[in-house]
């Protein structure tokens, strides 16, 4: 069983901001999880190997080649908070 | 005024070459059918209009001039609102995409859009594909068409009731552990999962992304082959796309089975009971009827698919959904000063747009997944869960490739049980994940599978519709195709 101060852990790894209220169901839904997927430790994996890409396509190289994107406009657009052109975000120093 | 609920792409394609009808007032018709009867199905996340009667003048314009059009061409259908389509909002059921109007088209839009069809709108769907059910969607559950109290499935909940309710022709869902076909099988309708590659995933808001295909959900398994043939096809804005070009799969639909060996897999007969058992074997008895072998198989792998697939698919959600931040889209939350992480460096200020935004943008479920995505990808974790995970991957392919020597095409029910009802499933997790149990394995070997509805059954007083799944082998459509249709002529 994941603890609550676990959850707030990976919480803050994976940058989500949660209420205090809430980690102790989330504590027990991931471990439910958790001890769900324990499963897999019965298969014996020994010499296989892992596939990523299932049809085993191998890596498809492509030349390296800027081409124009239309709609700049509108993905300026989409900026929660803009000056001009440009993207604001919060100081990160 | 038309029936236009009973129609098929064909049929419809007839009624404008032959003038009986014009797309507009084909697509005006379909609006008026939404407009009556949304409101209490909730399929539809945003209408299209405007864009809706444009691609249509522009097809009456051609048929007017003599010009001759496509077999989709002036034909409305619905997307799923993961897909990216220009100048129209793209939620994906999530409130962090609220205000997400898409710069870009999705290769299946674009292609769609070329091929002449016309764009109802965008499609109800769990916030981010993540759910069995549409009740996981930040705006509200789609109800099912068949009846108001059940769910119509999920994540592709909005598009299958909008085909199966009339609202649209054909529709576009994604489908990442069986989010095309059970909702298919829960609503009455075709619903087709291509080979992994088949169709490039350029412009669908990721979610696993070596399990993520967008297929076609529809009324015929004809309809599915008009629309895959349509959207398929190597991309170059899509790496995985598949090197084969895009066919014309109406032309394998001969009705003809015979010859064909149907493999059943007998660990999946012995779990299934009641209803869905007989609805199973009446499908398996029609086959044999028809022609085909039937054949008893083993997958012994398969039984791990599930857990397999709940660490790599959370793995890939975690990594998908990090650009989900507050920072170049998408919603940004207001500054709130009760976090409490204790760990954070010095740098509160950006750290908490990320918190917060994620904290208010993203809903229960993804989060569950992210999180445990980050657990089992984090440092010490790799290698007993993601690793081990792809390992087990393979296995099942392997129990697969060795299947298929044997039999040509893979029969299951599509679901456990037929359409349950609101709330019976949500305070569980895991109860809403086992509802994936026969369609995820598809996803987890890449394989093409289809779900067409089959007999229905009987649960208190009610007739609800039960789907079967046919899947293929690697890049055959063809004979999951050909298969699919034998049935479905064969029980009209």
């Amino acid at each position: 069983m994941l603890s609550k101060e676990e959850v707030q852990h990976i919480a803050g790894l994976a940058r989500i901001g949660v209420d205090e209220k809430d980690l102790e169901k989330f504590a027990t839904d991931l471990s439910a999880v958790l001890d769900w997927i324990e499963e897999l430790k019965e298969v014996d994996v020994s010499g296989v190997e892992p596939t990523a890409h299932i049809t085993g396509m191998q890596n498809r190289l492509r030349e390296d080649k800027m081409s124009e994107f239309e709609n700049k406009a509108e993905i300026i657009n989409l900026f929660p908070d803009k000056k001009d052109n440009f993207g604001k975000v919060k100081s990160i120093l | 005024m038309l029936h236009v609920s009973c129609f098929m792409i064909k049929e419809l394609h007839n009624k404008l070459i032959s003038k009986e009808i014009t797309s507009v007032q084909l697509t005006e018709e379909y609006f008026a059918r939404i407009k009556e009867q949304d409101k209490n199905l909730n399929a539809y996340l945003t209408l299209t209009k405007e864009l809706a009667l444009k691609q249509a003048r522009k097809v009456d314009e051609k048929i007017a001039a003599g010009v001759e059009i496509g077999m989709i061409e002036g034909i409305p259908g619905a997307i799923k609102d993961n897909l990216c389509v220009t100048g129209v909002r793209t939620t994906a059921a999530s409130k962090i995409l609220d205000n997400y109007i898409a710069p870009f088209d999705a290769t299946v839009v674009i292609k769609l859009e070329e091929a002449g069809a016309v764009f109802l709108g965008k499609t109800n769907m769990d916030e981010f594909a993540m759910g069995s059910s549409t009740e996981k969607s930040a705006y509200g559950s789609t109800k099912n068409p068949v009846d108001l109290e059940r769910v119509p499935g999920g994540s592709s909940g909005g598009s299958a009731a909008s085909v199966a309710s009339g609202e649209a022709v054909w529709a576009l869902g994604t489908d990442t552990g069986g989010s095309i076909r059970q909702p298919a099988s829960f609503c009455g309708v075709v619903g087709l999962k291509p080979t992994y590659g088949r169709v490039s995933r350029y412009g669908a808001i990721a979610m696993a992304s070596s399990l993520d295909q967008i297929g076609p959900i529809t009324k015929t398994v004809e309809d599915a082959a008009i629309i895959l043939s349509v959207i398929s096809g190597e991309d170059k804005m899509d790496a995985t796309s598949a090197q084969s070009p895009a066919k014309d799969y109406t032309k394998y639909l001969t009705g003809e089975v015979s010859g064909l060996k149907i493999g059943v897999v007998k660990d999946y007969l012995e779990k299934l009971t009641g209803e869905v058992k007989i609805s199973f074997e009446k499908v398996v008895e029609k086959y044999r009827e028809l022609g085909a072998e039937i054949k008893e198989i083993e997958l012994p792998n398969a039984k791990y698919s599930l857990p397999v697939y709940y660490i790599i698919m959370p793995c890939e959600v975690s990594s998908n959904l990090a650009r989900f931040d507050g920072v170049k889209f998408g919603m940004r939350a207001e500054d709130h000063e009760d976090t409490q992480l204790d760990f954070l460096p010095e740098d509160r200020n950006l750290i908490e747009t990320y918190l917060d935004s994620r904290r208010y943008g993203i809903g229960a479920e993804p989060k569950r997944r992210i999180m445990l995505g980050t657990y089992a990808l984090s440092s010490g974790y790799y290698d007993a869960y993601y690793l081990r995970a792809q390992k087990v991957r393979t296995l099942i392919k392997q129990d697969f490739e060795k299947a298929f020597e044997a039999v040509d095409l893979i029969l299951t029910p599509t679901t456990p049980s037929p359409a349950f009802k609101f709330g019976e499933k949500t305070a569980d997790p895991i109860q809403m994940y086992l509802e994936d149990i026969f369609t995820i394995t598809a996803n987890i070997v890449g394989v093409p599978a289809i779900s067409v509805p089959g007999p229905t059954v009987e649960v208190d007083g009610k007739q609800l519709p039960q789907g079967f799944q046919l899947m293929g082998k690697w890049f055959d459509e063809e004979n999951l195709l050909r298969a699919a249709h034998a049935y479905e002529i064969a029980t009209k």
